[in-house]
């Protein structure tokens, strides 16, 4: 696959304090990026170098296989944690002003802003004020004017605070569908299960240094423990645990169920196959349930900052 | 440029259509018109009245000397007592009762004579009569001493000394005067050009950290570029109110003046009684002055008063604008203002201290090339004769200055943005500007 952003041991000092150590970033062409990790981590950091608001002190980022240059603005949309707009200035003007700073013309932009209120059905706030807006309102402008300039690649930070769960929904829809119209997405969130809804490839970063990275169905590959949660139907219960217990490794699990059975998450040896751990399984009782335990990329998150 | 060009256009029509903005820019002008002709039609009203004042004279002196005028009438008493004067101008509603007793020698009436009044009289009332005593009583005393008035008055010489450079060019007093009035406007006018719009760039620096609209640009133009869009778009609002404040004022007073008649140098009294002393001379002064304006390097004046005007106002405009790069809200502006003002004032200080008392000396110099003060000691400099060259470095270096201030100004900015809810040190600020 073709990479679109290539940041090389990136370095950062704010006066004494290190913001990011050695950070390398590889995003794809066309697939959601998830950076992940604390407060404080850096993440904000390393958007911002991204985003030419400050200077890396050592390491380099190449966009479109050129290093990061003035030009490179326009093909970056950006929409910071903090953001905010005008107060005092017309919602439509506004917008317009935004957008030609972003090197669109005043008619474009005119044209691709009455697309963009249509779609989002708020073309009639073109002559409000900001501060007559709630605070989803003025979000919804804010995504607009990120998108409206067609950046090759969008960075969107805490993208979805602020919304109601009906317009945040609205808002990752629009996010997915700009990636499947080629755009690339750079996702900064807290919001795991978004994380696990939309993105293809994750990098975590803890205390200034990146600690994972790689496609979100590998990373959980890597995380599985070979668990599987079971529901048992036996003639007695207490025996079969204490088989379970004598083999394997097992802890205690809840789900819903129908039956009055035995729960358990149970880890099996790598040597033994899941078909041969089912077989095994049936000849103790009759078997209800049976799933892998998948690490979510909250488990993810939580097991790496913890071990770090 | 096209980027500096949109964000001049946003921050003058944001400032321009600025509800407070407007209301001042009409507001400012009907107040200080209003102000003007309150203040000239209540001196009007004073000086309406008249001020009677009954003259009790039991020294027969100064019987002639009483000249009654439009506004004070004198009503001279004979053969009364000083009770019944009392009496006669309480009852009358005189303004005062002057009592001159009988005295053997003149030197007597120095204590001896009483002015007696329903309230303290007023002090320039006071004033004229005694003048007017004095000036019999010394002519009868030189008499005394057998010198007559007439002598006195051939014995008296006025002395003006002409001025002349070594190359021949003839200087007077008048011309050293209208040179300081020159730079003394020129300087009052910036520094209220300064004070006035200074405080608004400054906000609208922090109008980009309070709305947090701030990422959002800065990740669209250079924050120098943004620095220098708000500079000039601001300094133009500040020149489009300043105009309509100088139109209105000007309409104004005409309109003013025409319905209620006032004369505006009739608001001076001291005005009005030059005019009836000197009336032959006006026409000699006026002329003089238009001489001493000619002899003024007109041309090089007013290229140079826009030069350092506009650098100097950018210089103390940018100075603001890194103010407003460095706190996050208006409340923490405070401390910062003082260094502003600081070399603001000294300049003043130095220009009408120093360059009056000599133009061309080393303060004077030095202070003519410092960026902080050279737009208005060099201002004040200029009409007494300086090298082109001095003035041409003089404008360079500010200009510089302004450039390099900007960049200072948008080194803090980018730190700055990034530190919310802060209030700065020196200290810190001072390591901003290595990042």
């Amino acid at each position: 696959m073709e990479k679109l952003l290539v940041v090389n041991n990136v370095s950062k000092t704010y006066g004494g304090y290190k913001a990011l150590n050695n950070a390398s970033i590889e995003v794809e062409k066309g697939s959601i990026f998830g950076l992940l990790g604390p407060n404080g981590a850096g993440k904000t950091t390393l958007i911002r170098i991204i985003n030419q608001i400050t200077m890396p002190d050592t390491g380099s980022v190449f966009l479109d296989g050129q290093p990061l240059q003035p030009h490179h603005i326009k093909d970056i949309g950006y929409l910071p944690e903090e953001r905010g707009l005008y107060k005092s200035m017309k919602v439509g003007e506004q917008a317009l002003y935004l957008a030609q700073l972003k090197g669109l013309s005043k008619q474009e932009a005119k044209e691709r802003l009455k697309y963009w209120f249509d779609r989002l059905q708020i073309g009639d706030w073109w002559d409000k004020k900001i501060q007559e807006l709630s605070k989803g309102m003025a979000q919804k402008i804010q995504f607009v004017v990120t998108v409206l300039h067609k950046p090759k690649l969008l960075i969107f930070d805490e993208p979805f605070s602020g919304f109601d769960p009906i317009n945040a929904n609205l808002i990752k829809d629009e996010i997915l569908k700009l990636r499947d119209d080629g755009a690339t997405v750079i996702f900064s969130t807290h919001r795991m299960e978004s994380v696990e809804e939309m993105c293809d490839h994750i990098a975590l970063i803890h205390k200034s240094n990146k600690i994972l990275d790689g496609k979100l169905i590998d990373i959980k590959r890597q995380y599985k423990s070979n668990t599987f949660e079971i529901g048992l139907i036996t003639q007695d219960h207490a025996s079969t645990s204490a088989i379970l217990k004598d083999k394997f490794e097992i802890f205690p699990a809840t789900f819903k169920s129908i039956n009055n059975e035995l729960q358990y998450k149970v880890k099996i040896p790598e040597s033994v196959s899941p078909n041969d751990f089912v077989s095994y399984l049936t000849s103790l009782g009759q078997l209800t349930h049976f799933v892998e335990v998948v690490p979510s990329a909250s488990d993810i998150f939580i097991e790496t900052i913890q071990k770090n | 440029m096209n980027h500096l060009s949109l964000i001049i256009k946003r921050e003058y029509l944001t400032k321009v259509r600025n509800k407070s903005f407007i209301i001042m820019t009409f507001l400012s002008p009907l107040i200080f018109v209003g102000i003007f002709a309150l203040v000239a039609y209540l001196s009007s009203l004073n000086s309406d009245t008249v001020r009677k004042i009954s003259v009790l004279d039991e020294s027969g002196l100064f019987v002639n000397e009483f000249k009654s005028s439009p506004h004070l009438q004198y009503k001279l008493l004979r053969n009364i007592s000083l009770p019944e004067a009392k009496k006669d101008a309480e009852s009358q509603e005189m303004y005062g009762l002057l009592y001159i007793p009988k005295i053997d020698k003149l030197e007597d009436l120095s204590k001896k004579i009483t002015f007696y009044s329903e309230d303290s009289p007023s002090l320039s009332l006071m004033g004229d009569i005694n003048d007017l005593l004095e000036n019999k009583v010394n002519t009868l005393k030189l008499k005394e001493a057998g010198i007559d008035s007439e002598t006195i008055k051939n014995l008296h010489i006025n002395i003006s000394a002409n001025q002349e450079t070594f190359k021949g060019k003839e200087t007077s007093k008048l011309g050293s005067g209208l040179k300081l009035i020159f730079g003394g406007l020129a300087g009052y006018l910036l520094f209220m050009f300064i004070i006035i719009y200074g405080n608004m760039i400054m906000r609208s620096v922090i109008e980009e950290k309070t709305s947090r609209v701030i990422e959002v640009i800065i990740s669209s133009v250079k924050p120098r570029l943004l620095l220098l869009g708000k500079i000039f778009g601001t300094t133009l609002a500040g020149i489009t109110q300043f105009v309509v404040w100088v139109v209105l004022i000007l309409v104004l007073m005409t309109v003013v003046t025409s319905i209620f008649g006032i004369d505006p140098a009739s608001a001076t009294p001291s005005q009005q009684v030059l005019d009836n002393s000197v009336n032959g001379g006006t026409q000699q002064i006026l002329q003089d002055v238009m001489m001493e304006i000619n002899n003024l390097p007109i041309t090089n004046l007013i290229i140079m008063f826009i030069l350092f005007f506009v650098g100097g106002y950018l210089l103390y405009a940018s100075l603001y604008a890194s103010v407003g790069a460095a706190v996050d809200s208006e409340t923490d502006t405070q401390q910062f203002m003082m260094p502003i003002l600081m070399p603001l004032i000294l300049a003043v200080y130095v220009g009408f201290f120093t360059v009056i008392d000599n133009p061309h000396g080393t303060v004077s110099q030095v202070f003519s090339y410092i960026p902080f003060t050279s737009p208005v000691v060099m201002l004040m400099r200029i009409p007494f004769g300086v090298p082109l060259w001095q003035q041409i470095i003089s404008v360079l270096i500010l200009f510089a200055s302004f450039i390099a201030m900007v960049w200072f100004a948008a080194k803090i900015y980018r730190v700055g943005i990034l530190m919310y809810g802060k209030k700065p040190t020196y200290k810190e600020i001072f390591k901003w500007l290595k990042y």
